[in-house]
């Protein structure tokens, strides 16, 4: 991913009109008021196409996948792996035998933690994580390390949001096995220097891990330019279902990984003696997998494809930094995150309002953001808050709704006066 | 849906300047309450003369609603024996989560918080502190959750 994102010459700039009037939850109200969706970091909303294709698979095609010998067992079977290609290509590996469906990032992280992490670490081993993780990026090595009696060591940020590359330089060590980074920061907006921390890690011998949720949505990702062992992201945050993400993961990786699930579809042959387990990817997919949703990830590619990711990230940056500048003129605002190459996320606090009444006041206002701890708790305390609230920009987001942004901000202090 | 309903003055007020803020030093119950939702943390602390709630204090940082209902509570319980609470804090569950209850007056300046239950994600902001109040009286120095 660029740092910063700049002004295409690919894409043409979005037209945002066109953009919005491709979902249609934005045609709400909320309590009276159109609803300003700034909520997009925790789940972004879903375009016609894809809302389209997944009632055109459960209305035509479905069945269960690589079972059956009859027509909607083939058809279901050709889109579910269909999606898969689609994946492959959007992130530009290998092959798809390196393309996991799993429910989302955090069941991604957490086949990594249990399938390579928890058979082959021991006591004194160390998994190298930031200080800005979400949990999902926390729990599962904290899981690790009672099971294996491995460590988990936290790369420290700084008052920024930044990740203290340095410190994680020095943090890389003998005992390192594994490194697992966010690529964005949820709850900062952060965008870390995933090249540099792949090639110190891979100096080293030591694997990477990204954790992608927050990235997919912004940036063209291209895992094989980026080289990492593991990249995890979720269909939901890129403008497709619930229920439905990726593990990416080298294929020799794949290889030497017990399967983490037993079941139906991730074996050749079993009896009581002896199972032999299917080859990749299905390995690691047992039971009867969520079909609909990867259709519906395939076709949010699709849709982020006929936008064109560079002006997505375009359209949102200068929707940041109209927000970064509107905020800043309102007293007693102070942004959390103020990272120099970041996402389209603002964290914020209001002097004298707790967040959770902030978003109370905002969505009476008709504006969606998120309030609490983002699943960073210990961001929160590095920053010593005991909440933010967040807004975060998408592809349909407009300059109308910063100034909605806003001018709900006022009013929360006109309630607080 | 009204704001006003739920911001109301007496809450700006006690959210402004909470009452009874602090520890009772030393104390016969104290407990610990954890919304996890949103990550507040208050502590209630308490002196007892006999069945009698002789001193109560609270602590912590959270939203106006959690903050006012807790100042507004160590107020309501002050100089109230054991069964007053409980019977005060039936009346309050009730007054946060029924649409068809109604604020008597013995609820007092408490019946500033009936306008939460409009708002349904905001009724844990203002039932922790009586949460813990309980727990307090219960057993001293437990913690309990809104969970």
């Amino acid at each position: 991913m660029a740092a910063v994102p700049q002004q295409s010459l690919r894409s043409a700039p979005l037209d945002v009109e066109r953009v919005r009037s491709d979902f249609p939850i934005l045609a709400r109200r909320v309590h009276g008021k159109p609803l300003v969706y700034l909520d997009s970091a925790a789940s972004s909303q879903r375009p016609l196409a894809v809302l389209r294709a997944v009632e055109h698979y459960e209305r035509e095609l479905h069945a269960n996948v690589h079972r059956g010998v009859h027509t909607l067992s083939q058809e279901a079977t050709a889109a579910y792996e269909g999606a898969r290609e689609r994946v492959r290509r959007f992130l530009n590996a290998r092959s798809t035998r390196e393309i996991i469906f799993t429910r989302g990032t955090t069941e991604s992280i957490n086949l990594v933690a249990q399938s390579y992490a928890r058979p082959r670490f021991g006591p004194g081993d160390e998994i190298l994580i930031t200080a800005l993780e979400h949990h999902a990026n926390i729990v599962p090595w904290q899981l690790v390390r009672e099971q294996t009696g491995a460590k988990l060591v936290v790369a420290p940020i700084d008052r920024r949001g930044e990740l203290r590359v340095d410190e994680l330089d020095r943090l890389l060590g003998d005992r390192t096995r594994l490194v697992a980074v966010a690529h964005v920061s949820n709850a900062l907006g952060t965008i870390l220097p995933v090249e540099r921390i792949i090639a110190a890690a891979h100096a080293r011998g030591v694997p990477v891990l990204l954790d992608g949720a927050q990235a997919v949505p912004h940036a063209p990702v291209d895992v094989r330019a980026l080289g990492c062992d593991f990249f995890a992201f979720s269909a939901h945050k890129m403008y497709g279902p619930t229920g439905i993400g990726v593990l990416y993961a080298r294929e020799e990786l794949l290889a030497s990984m017990p399967p983490w699930q037993g079941g139906g579809d991730m074996i050749l042959s079993v009896s009581f003696d002896r199972t032999t387990y299917n080859e990749l990817p299905w390995k690691f997919e047992a039971g009867t997998p969520n079909m609909s949703g990867a259709v519906g990830l395939a076709a949010a590619i699709d849709y982020i494809d006929s936008l064109g990711l560079d002006a997505i990230a375009a359209h949102e940056q200068a929707l940041l930094v109209l927000a970064t500048d509107e905020l800043a003129r309102i007293p007693g605002i102070e942004l959390i995150g103020t990272a120099a190459h970041k996402a389209s996320v603002l964290s914020f606090v209001m002097d004298g309002i707790h967040a959770h009444d902030l978003g109370t006041i905002l969505d009476a206002e008709g504006v969606a953001v998120r309030t609490g701890h983002h699943c960073a708790m210990p961001v929160m305390d590095f920053f010593g808050v005991p909440a933010t609230a967040r807004a975060s920009f998408a592809c349909y987001n407009t300059a109308g709704d910063v100034q909605r942004l806003v001018a709900a901000l006022h009013k929360a202090r006109e309630v607080f006066r | 849906m009204e704001l006003r309903d739920l911001y109301r003055d007496v809450i700006l007020d006690h959210n402004r300047k909470p009452r009874n803020f602090g520890r009772v030093e030393p104390a016969d119950a104290y407990a610990e309450g954890h919304n996890p939702l949103c990550g507040d943390r208050l502590t209630v602390s308490l002196r007892l003369a006999g069945d009698r709630v002789e001193d109560v204090r609270f602590e912590g940082k959270g939203c106006a609603i959690s903050t006012a209902s807790a100042s507004l509570m160590t107020e309501a319980v002050k100089g109230k024996d054991r069964a007053a609470v409980q019977d005060l804090f039936t009346r309050m569950h009730g007054l946060l989560t029924r649409q068809d209850a109604t604020a008597g007056p013995e609820l007092g300046k408490l019946a500033a918080l009936s306008g939460v239950r409009e708002f349904p994600a905001r009724v844990k902001c203002a039932s922790l502190c009586w949460h813990t109040l309980n727990a307090a009286l219960d057993r001293s120095g437990t913690s309990v959750s809104t969970e």
